[in-house]
């Protein structure tokens, strides 16, 4: 028990450092690796939760590194090559800001997490505290970049600390609702896939603080 | 079955539209599918149906006290539609028809949603649908408010998720077995672990509160209604909002059996003022007549936010003005559809005397602009009287006198607007476009319906309503 957990928080330690990569990252090409490599190590997870086999894990597995390592960060590349923007990140908070807060946010996640009671079985994990650290990374990438592939990576990065909270309660809650979640966390970013591409015709760039003609 | 009903026909009717090959007749789906849904919602409202304790998807007596108003907002704004898409034919309809009908199906199932996961896909996939119709317009001004919208109204989707993880692990740790229906939840009660009710109250009122349009979270409202055109921005203020709040109701419902339900209603209360603030506030300094309906929204959110933290009274006031709200936003929103169209324009540097252009059109958006201000004897002025009275009668006096303060407030920023747009002299343009885009009886009428609609229910509000109503108050708040 003790050693699945082991493998587990070291791989939640993987994604709470890519977390930061993602942060410091300041060429859209490796922002973009970091959520994809992300994804891929949040794939494996349930893999190694479950001492045994068992089909539904295993398909839940295969969907996610398929979808949040492999596809979603391939189209946002296609994106990113079809409407020809630099590959500069463009930061409103710089790179270093944003590290300090990352890392700010990872310690007040890991604090937030002791103060939350956990079950004898999820005692020791590291999950919410990454769930946390992930979420608040998204926040800042969201507000704190310009582009919009950068906005929904950080999205993403979102998604990811939610799904690090979905594993705590993958055996208790009902096949319906872990379909549902990746049913529309594709059919979410497909959307956005395509606003992109509207957004790139409409403002040839992919420059958000170009969308400044709606305000008081 | 006849509940299944309200959410599998104007899913087939989707589908029937996407394959449906005339441009010209497509749009009728609207109404009819509109019709269907509003004779087996009335008829359900009429005789209710059983509640099965442990079903997913009930016409529960929340979902009858709310979902009649969504089905006759959605058939007069169906209706709407027909002569509005007649006179935008450049633009194709099939997608547009299409999502309207999908919208009305996943609302029915939103309302009927008894699963906390359940819940959450429908206003998921309410969200997603709405994006395509709200870039219609195909302009750069729809693209920008679509991303703002998908931007914003995806996150808060995100952490609404991440509340309903909390609350199922909160179940999970006081003992449950994984089963996520509202009454195994509320049955739980003091059995559910407190710190995690808590995590799961804020991230969901955070959430779901994005999904209503409650200040602070509001920022994407008046962009998307900006641009919108009149029949989705009146369902989006009238249908998707509205099954945000009842979300919003069913989990107080579980966080108030927890225990937690003081400091549940003590949020919503803050979280209710700050938008009526906000909202007046920005009512004040905005010369934009679409993006004022969109403070307007935030306002009355922030309405029902305040009902349904005062208690039983509270909430039965709030599920009336639920309905006054919707059906007086659905004639607001049309008429200034008709406005925006002919004058070409939406601001008061560009729009005046349309008096005399248009009047049946500004004849409604006046009385609209009143209805909604609470002019009696509509209905709205019952529910915002209900309101007041559940304040003073649980002696919050300061909470009273700042909800009062908050609507003279949005009265002068909303009759600066409308009088501006309404009164002078027009431009010429205005009168070439009410040429180009006449004011057909087409045009006008289900506004007008929707108006008779909110004055029957202040006049004599039908009993049938008035003990619907109580009985989801007595389903949600058991104790007085």
């Amino acid at each position: 028990m003790s050693d699945s957990h082991g493998t587990l928080n070291l791989l939640v330690g993987l994604a709470m450092g890519l977390n930061l990569v993602a942060l410091g990252s300041s060429r859209l090409p490796a922002l973009i690796a970091a959520v994809s490599v992300q994804g891929m190590v949040l794939g494996v997870m349930p893999l190694v939760m479950e001492s045994h086999f068992a089909w539904l894990v295993t398909l839940v597995a295969l969907g996610t590194v398929a979808g949040k390592g492999i596809l979603i960060p391939h189209l946002l590349r296609r994106a990113m090559r079809a409407a020809r923007i630099d590959r500069e990140v463009e930061p409103f908070v710089g790179f270093v800001p944003s590290l300090l807060l990352g890392a700010a946010g990872t310690i007040a996640a890991v604090a937030l997490a002791q103060a939350l009671p956990l079950l004898q079985e999820h005692a020791g994990t590291l999950l919410v505290s990454g769930a946390g650290a992930s979420v608040l990374t998204g926040f800042i990438l969201l507000i704190g970049r310009a582009k919009a592939i950068s906005q929904v990576c950080g999205y993403l990065i979102l998604e990811n600390g939610i799904y690090l909270f979905g594993l705590l309660l993958i055996k208790s809650t009902p096949l319906l609702v872990e379909a549902g979640i990746l049913l529309d966390l594709t059919v979410g970013i497909f959307v956005i896939g395509i606003i992109v591409d509207r957004i790139q015709r409409a403002f040839d760039s992919l420059d958000t603080r170009k969308l400044t003609v709606l305000r008081e | 079955m006849k509940a299944m009903l309200l959410i599998v026909v104007p899913l087939a009717g989707a589908v029937l539209a996407m394959l449906w090959p005339d441009k010209r007749t497509r749009p009728w789906l609207l109404p009819a599918v509109g019709l269907v849904h509003t004779v087996l919602s009335i008829w359900l409202l009429l005789a209710p149906p059983e509640v099965e304790a442990g079903a997913w998807l009930a016409f529960d007596p929340l979902a009858r006290a709310v979902l009649p108003a969504v089905s006759l907002l959605f058939l007069l704004c169906a209706a709407y539609a027909v002569p509005y898409l007649a006179v935008r034919t450049e633009r194709p309809n099939r997608v547009f028809v299409a999502l309207l009908l999908t919208i009305l199906g996943l609302l029915s199932a939103g309302h009927q949603s008894r699963h906390l996961g359940l819940l959450w896909i429908a206003i998921e996939a309410v969200t997603l649908a709405a994006v395509p119709l709200l870039h219609f317009n195909g302009t750069a001004r729809a693209f920008e408010a679509t991303w703002k919208y998908l931007l914003v109204g995806g996150t808060g989707i995100a952490l609404s998720l991440l509340g309903s993880f909390c609350l199922g692990y909160a179940s999970l740790h006081g003992g449950g077995g994984g089963d996520l229906t509202f009454s195994a939840l509320t049955a739980q009660g003091a059995g559910l672990s407190r710190p995690w009710v808590l995590a799961a109250w804020v991230l969901l009122l955070a959430g779901y509160g994005t999904k209503m349009g409650l200040a602070p979270m509001h920022t994407w409202k008046p962009d998307a209604y900006g641009e919108a055109s009149g029949t989705v921005g009146a369902l989006l203020a009238g249908g998707v909002t509205t099954v945000a709040f009842t979300a919003i109701l069913r989990i107080r419902a579980v966080i108030s059996a927890a225990g937690e339900g003081a400091a549940a209603d003590r949020s919503l209360l803050a979280i209710g003022l700050f938008s009526m603030m906000v909202a007046a506030l920005f009512l004040l300094g905005t010369r934009d007549f679409k993006r004022m309906l969109a403070y307007s929204s935030v306002e009355h959110m922030g309405i029902l936010s305040i009902g349904a933290a005062l208690g039983g009274a509270g909430a039965w006031a709030a599920l009336f003005h639920v309905w006054g709200n919707s059906l007086t936003k659905g004639a607001l929103f049309m008429s200034a559809g008709n406005l925006r169209r002919s004058a070409g324009a939406h601001t008061l540097d560009e729009v005046r005397g349309m008096s005399s252009v248009m009047p049946w059109s500004s004849g409604i958006f006046l009385t609209g602009m009143f209805v909604v201000t609470a002019l009696p004897p509509f209905g709205p002025f019952f529910s915002e009287l209900g309101v007041v009275r559940a304040a003073f009668g649980a002696g919050r006096w300061g909470v009273a006198t700042l909800f009062l303060g908050c609507l003279v407030f949005a009265f002068f920023g909303l009759t600066r607007v409308v009088f501006g747009v309404v009164d002078g002299r027009p431009r010429p343009a205005a009168r070439a476009g009410a040429r180009r885009f006449p004011e057909t009886a087409a045009l006008v009428v289900p506004q007008l319906l929707l108006l008779a609609c909110a004055l029957w229910l202040g006049v004599s509000t039908p009993e049938v309503l008035r003990e619907a109503w109580s009985t989801a108050v007595a389903q949600l708040y058991p104790t007085p």
